[in-house]
């Protein structure tokens, strides 16, 4: 039987191209925001000026990033930072610079609106899903033609649905949730797809946490991982001062997906992934006696103030045993953050504070690992050699596990702290 | 017709194996930064690979970072096709906006050292060491056609748009 409901994606690409797409179809899409960081920015300035290119179709719809070198560790990032702001000069392209924060996250906070078709040369761009946007990460030669035509080609996925039931217990949270849907699937469970996240458990997810889920649907492979706009997103979008870029978007109850996967929030605990691959879970608690030298809490996945809240809420009044580096995902974020107490708990609790931005997530500056020393951190990666040392070892959890073993110096399932 | 060896590796080889992030420095000297290819996964290959090898990978081939830079650097250091069981998205799209073929097959079929032929017309892989024949996915057409210009950027100067 064929249906004509359509899944989130189909839905936003069809408004997107005025037809009626479906899984498979080749289509040539306008994009609503195209945009680079800093490392793989350069190279798409190369390739726009190869290909002969002097103009942005639409200089308010790209954006430049530097977040991933901040501030540049060396001369030659510096530099490539020079080549991004020249660039930024010359188009009069949006450009975010040093402190503003991670790439995702500033697209979220202002950029990003629910229906948008968005491409960014970086493979977490699926993080704006999380607010009802076809968000996708491409290469660089992708980026430099479509900042240039303001259009991209693609092909309409088939959506996989994420039925998620019940509520999330004390001490499990987003990360927890997308950690063992990738250990079910695989890191390849969903490649080529899209992922729609629905169900009850999702109609009571914070904005943050939804961001958190859509961001790694790029572990599993998904082209993007798709939450629905609600009253949440709306709140959201209010919140960070623009309302009137909501737009209500659900996907048809009669939609087709691939294949449907239950999540049973209910029964979710805290969940680890173990070097060096994403889908290599394990329960919190069954890794308890893993020492660890670094823990780290930041990112694009786990760097935003509901996360830090969560932190701080277990290190208040206690000391990390291990170096513990937090890197606020934004200025906007840290200066919350500032507000509201979080950060005088975790530097009482010995953190250091890394300025908004990517941090020691991928291995280019500050919290380089030593050989044999092991990190548990928020981020969404746990690849060898990721934080700069393919001689050191990274498990990935939340942050609240993040906070539970700076307490312990252990990997700790943090219910047993909080 | 591509012709030259096989050099097999595993399963879920990262852009991080074929170019780690702490080697960001190096992006914009890229003969240098491939001196460091597949460095995390084989850090013999980068010294011994010929122009004109194969990669013959397991499954999801690239995953991870969107930096183009991987399928850049296998294509400086003279590797004339990628052949896998399966391909992460971006990196496929990468290499063939590159210039690099990227082909799946079951290269379980496939040994190291082998010596191959491939005929991308056709589609089929030779495997001339063990005689084996494999076939390949047919690659979207949008995409031969970026591949027959050599790439995405001399695709968009001759067209001037994406042809469907
Ligand atoms: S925080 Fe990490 S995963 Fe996120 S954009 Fe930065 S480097 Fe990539």
């Amino acid at each position: 039987m064929c249906g004509v409901g359509k899944t989130l994606a189909e839905k936003i690409l069809s408004v997107k191209t005025g037809g009626d797409v479906r899984p498979g179809d080749t289509i040539i899409a306008g994009i609503d925001l195209a945009f680079v960081q800093d490392t793989t920015g350069p190279l798409t300035i190369r390739q726009f000026e190869a290909a002969g290119f002097t103009h942005l179709a639409e200089p308010q719809k790209a954006a430049l990033f530097l977040d991933h070198a901040a501030p540049s560790p060396n001369r030659g990032l510096a530099n490539d930072h020079e080549l991004l702001r020249r660039f930024a000069r010359k188009t009069g392209c949006l450009i975010y610079d040093v402190g503003e924060g991670v790439c995702h996250q500033i697209v979220a906070e202002s950029l990003a609106r629910p229906g948008d078709v968005i491409i960014g040369a970086d493979s977490h761009t699926v993080t704006a899903g999380g607010l009802g946007a076809f968000a996708t990460g491409m290469g660089s030669s992708d980026t430099a033609v479509a900042f240039a035509l303001g259009r991209t080609w693609l092909r309409v996925p088939e959506s996989v649905r994420i039925e998620m039931k019940g509520r999330f217990s004390e001490g499990v949270g987003a990360k927890d949730a997308i950690l063992s849907l990738i250990g079910q699937i695989g890191a390849d469970g969903a490649t080529y797809q899209a992922l729609e996240f629905g169900g009850d458990a999702v109609a009571a997810m914070s904005l943050s946490s939804r961001l958190t889920m859509a961001n790694m649907a790029a572990e599993a492979g998904a082209k993007v991982g798709l939450f629905p706009s609600d009253e949440i997103t709306r709140d959201y979008l209010a919140e960070q001062g623009r309302a009137e870029h909501y737009r209500p978007i659900s996907p048809d109850p009669d939609a087709e997906y691939d294949r449907v996967i239950n999540l049973d929030v209910d029964s979710l605990e805290p969940v680890v992934a173990r070097p060096h691959a994403v889908d290599n879970t394990a329960p919190a608690r069954e890794l308890k006696g893993t020492k660890v030298q670094q823990v780290f809490i930041g990112t694009c996945t786990n760097g935003r103030l509901e996360d830090l809240a969560v932190a701080a809420g277990i290190l208040k009044d206690k000391k990390s045993v291990v170096r513990l580096i937090v890197a606020p995902a934004s200025r906007r974020v840290l200066l919350v953050a500032i507000g509201a107490g979080y950060i005088q708990t975790l530097v009482e609790a010995g953190a250091v504070v890394l300025p908004p931005g990517c941090g020691a997530c991928l291995g280019v500056h500050q919290g380089v690992l030593g050989d044999g020393e092991v990190c548990l951190s928020t981020a969404n990666r746990n690849f060898k050699g990721r934080m700069g040392n393919p001689e050191s070892f990274i498990y990935l959890g939340s942050p609240a596990t993040a906070a539970a073993t700076a307490i312990t110096g252990e990997i700790t399932d943090p219910r047993e702290v909080i | 017709m591509l012709r030259g060896r096989a050099f097999k590796f595993g399963d879920g080889i990262s852009t991080d194996h074929i170019v780690p992030g702490r080697l960001a420095h190096l992006r914009s000297n890229l003969p240098e930064l491939a001196k460091h290819v597949m460095e995390d996964a084989d850090p013999t290959f980068a010294a011994r690979v010929k122009p004109g090898g194969f990669i013959v990978a397991g499954r999801n081939f690239g995953l991870g970072s969107s930096r183009e830079h991987a399928a850049l650097v296998i294509k400086l250091a003279g590797v004339s096709a990628v052949l896998a069981q399966s391909v992460a998205r971006v990196f496929f799209r990468n290499a063939i906006n590159q210039g690099l073929p990227v082909l799946i097959c079951d290269t379980a079929r496939i040994d190291d050292g082998d010596e191959l032929a491939v005929d991308l017309v056709v589609g089929v892989v030779n495997d001339i060491t063990n005689g084996n024949k494999l076939y390949f996915s047919r690659i979207p057409r949008v995409m031969l056609g970026i591949l027959d210009e050599g790439g995405l950027i001399p695709y968009i100067q001759k067209y001037g748009d994406f042809k469907l």
